[in-house]
């Protein structure tokens, strides 16, 4: 059923703020960046009409802080930022991994290192989003091409921040934030929304915040109910009291990788363009994806056997999914706006790393597909 | 008579006991304070949550019976502001050191206060970082020894009640863990009152501020805040303007409390949209 | 002193880390460290439960209980 209503012309960062409405958000803090501001204005607005709550901060790490706040007592937190103030989240983005608080922070990102290119596009900190904090543990990154999908993926890194009790990163992109293009409204139910796990511990019976079920999750306990217990980014027993006996260090720093790592199955997201008989691969993802997928069909209608494999989950990465879809393949592109960070994982994926090159771009403007192309032609021994 | 007689043990997680406080150390003064101020105000240990940063200060919130959430250097005030806001029904208590509050997390301090958030902050100001042994803090003052400063400090500083005052809390108030019991009352005022308020409490480090700067053990350094202080209004302070002041500075209540003007503002959104 | 009270001092020798701010705030000296140097009632007769000592101690490890006379412990 197509309800008109339900059809918008917006931004990319307006996308992800219907996907964060529609999976539930309830709490908003933020600091204004280029080029994510939008998603704080827009939930601004939207949020109190709902009865949630926006706030805007002093600074990036105060957001980060607030946001960990909110999702203690039970609600759905998220915020928004671009590569400065990612940086400067990092510690608090750490200290809800180690303390398995559920949460989204959207990075728009935008050219770097330092204040770098505000207002141009890159994908120079997908490796951040993955290594930027201290320590070791495992994260999850998302990303997407389309509003529509930007939408979806937003959903789900609500969904999976609840189901591995984890933070999310939502990696978009200065082009993806700020284009506008179509985007239908999905009916509520169209795509599953997943609630907190609320703990079924009865008052007065030993409630542990960090001892997993058997299915590896862990139910929580909102701030204010009858179950009190701690908090820390001290390593820690499964009540959050502070811990440095060996075991308990090592089981928990474990665990924090296990639960994402063992899951890169379910949490695995892709899409495929002619994947069925590729010689050539494209892998890329983001804006990029739009260059590579506009390529291989134009490359497609001349004949040449080339397909596109999206990535939309990058940490964990893939590598299994990546290796097998690979297999055979000619020679495997990767297209991305940096120096070269998904291109090594694939690397270290596929059977044959010789076989796998680096089309990119790094002076704000969008890959095209013609940059590509000439990647393409240059293996094909084609010349440019 | 319903009103329990106070037992702290009903307010602290027993098994962290003994603490992890030096002897002679005065956040455990303030610990108590708290605990009584809690107690006589009646409230429910569901209805607190504390949240702190780190430092030796920071400790407190895992000691105590509550909802208690120890965070990162410096943000308390921030991770509190969002269970607050999220909750209000919450009460939010927010311990913090010298150098936790007014260093690392000044930015926090001042914010905090001008959003007239209700939270309760309370700054045990020691003059030093103990937790990591001895560095000077932004309270230590000129002139003083600490470890990162043998040949005497350079940098002033901060008068935490002046700086609260100017940042717009509507609570500022400020006591010594000699006067306990003075604590404990002004703890009450400032979980009482509604919008941010900060309470300053001196408390003693002997074993680096006192024995950095031979200011003696912990029983002189309290007969030094005996000394030194005295209450507003006081003979005493008329007769020595010079002392540091006790007691409450600033009690506002005409600014709006930020959640409740937050409410307002969901009211006005909610019918824009219909 | 105290009259019609008999005051208990219940300290936690655990808990004491024996900084003696309670023995010197007792304005009726009544505490003492004990041989391993925490602190002690010594003449808990001489107490007038003006709790100061409770209020004072870093290690919350002295309760000062008072019983009016003739009346039973009501709490616990």
């Amino acid at each position: 059923m197509k309800n008109k209503n339900n059809i918008r012309f917006v931004q990319g960062n307006e996308a992800c703020v219907e996907g964060a409405i529609y999976a539930g958000i309830d709490f908003f803090a933020g600091y204004p960046i280029t080029p994510s501001t939008e998603i704080a204005e827009h939930l601004a607005s939207r949020l109190p009409q709902k009865g949630g709550k926006f706030i805007q901060m002093e600074d990036e790490i105060a957001s980060m802080g607030a946001v960990i706040g909110a999702s203690l007592t039970g609600k759905k937190a998220m915020t928004a930022t671009s590569g400065p103030g990612f940086s400067l989240k990092q510690e608090a983005l750490g200290y809800a991994c180690m303390a398995e608080i559920p949460c989204v922070i959207a990075n728009v990102q935008r050219g770097g290192p330092s204040t770098g290119n505000p207002t141009h596009v890159s994908q120079g900190d997908v490796n951040q989003a993955r290594w930027g904090t201290h320590g070791d543990h495992a994260i999850i990154a998302l990303t997407a091409s389309n509003h529509q999908d930007v939408f979806k993926v937003t959903v789900e890194a609500f969904n999976m921040a609840e189901t591995y009790r984890t933070p999310v990163i939502l990696l978009l992109d200065e082009v993806i934030g700020h284009m506008r293009e179509k985007l239908v409204i999905p009916e509520q139910g169209d795509i599953p929304v997943v609630e907190r796990l609320r703990t079924s511990v009865k008052k007065g019976v030993d409630y542990h915040p960090y001892l997993p079920r058997e299915d590896g999750r862990l139910p929580m306990s909102d701030f204010g109910s009858e179950h009190r217990y701690n908090v820390t980014g001290l390593f820690h027993d499964m009540w959050g009291f502070p811990n440095n006996n060996p075991q308990v260090v090592s089981e928990l720093l474990r665990h924090l990788v296990d639960k994402i790592e063992s899951n890169v199955n379910e949490i695995s997201m892709y899409k495929e363009y002619w994947m069925d008989d590729a010689e050539y691969i494209l892998i890329s993802y983001g804006s990029s994806a739009r260059s590579a997928i506009h390529m291989a069909k134009n490359r497609r209608s001349r004949g040449v056997k080339i397909g596109v494999l999206e990535l939309q989950t990058l940490w964990p990465f893939p590598a299994d999914m990546v290796r097998e879809k690979c297999a055979g393949a000619k020679a495997i592109i990767v297209v991305e706006m940096n120096m070269g960070q998904v291109v090594t994982q694939v690397k270290n994926a596929v059977d044959n790393p010789d076989n796998v090159f680096l089309a990119n771009r790094v002076d704000g403007e969008l890959i095209t597909p013609s940059n590509i192309k000439s990647l393409l032609r240059m293996i094909q021994g084609k010349g440019v | 008579m319903t009103k329990q007689v106070f037992n702290f043990k009903d307010y602290i997680r027993p098994r962290f006991f003994p603490h992890m406080w030096c002897p002679g150390c005065g956040h455990g003064i303030v610990l108590g304070a708290l605990l009584r101020a809690v107690h006589e105000l009646g409230l429910d240990k569901n209805e607190i949550v504390m949240t702190s940063g780190i430092g030796c200060s920071s400790r407190i919130s895992g000691y105590v019976d509550f909802h208690s959430l120890h965070t990162i250097h410096g943000r308390a005030l921030a991770f509190a502001t969002g269970v607050k806001l999220s909750k209000p029904n919450l009460k939010a208590i927010v311990p913090m050191g010298d150098g936790d509050a007014l260093a690392i997390g000044g930015n926090h301090f001042i914010h905090a206060a001008r959003r007239n958030i209700d939270i309760t902050a309370i700054v045990m100001n020691n003059r030093i970082y103990g937790m990591t042994g001895g560095q000077f803090s932004p309270l230590s003052g000129s002139g003083k020894k600490a470890t990162t400063a043998p040949y005497l400090t350079i940098d002033r500083s901060f008068d935490v009640v002046e700086l609260a005052k100017s940042a717009g809390a509507t609570f500022v108030a400020r006591s010594t863990v000699y006067h306990a019991t003075e604590c404990k009352d002004l703890i009450k005022k400032g979980i009482s009152h509604k919008g941010f308020s900060l309470v300053e409490i001196l408390t003693q480090c002997p074993t680096y501020y006192g024995r950095k700067n031979k200011e003696g053990d912990a029983v002189q350094m309290m007969e030094s805040y005996k000394a030194n202080t005295a209450k507003i209004g006081s003979k005493k302070l008329e007769k020595d303007p010079g002392l540091i002041q006790r007691g409450v500075f600033v009690d506002n209540k005409d600014i709006p409390e930020y959640c409740e003007a937050y409410d307002k503002i969901i009211e006005t959104a909610m019918k824009g949209k219909a | 002193m105290g009259k019609g009270k008999t005051v208990k001092h219940l300290i936690d020798k655990e808990w004491c880390k024996g900084c003696g701010i309670c023995i010197h705030f007792c304005p009726k000296n009544v505490l003492e460290f004990d041989k391993h140097d925490k602190a002690d009632a010594a003449r808990p007769e001489d107490c007038i439960a003006c709790k100061l000592c409770e209020l004072r101690c870093p290690d919350l490890a002295i309760q000062i209980i008072e019983d009016q006379e003739g009346e039973n412990e009501k709490q616990e």
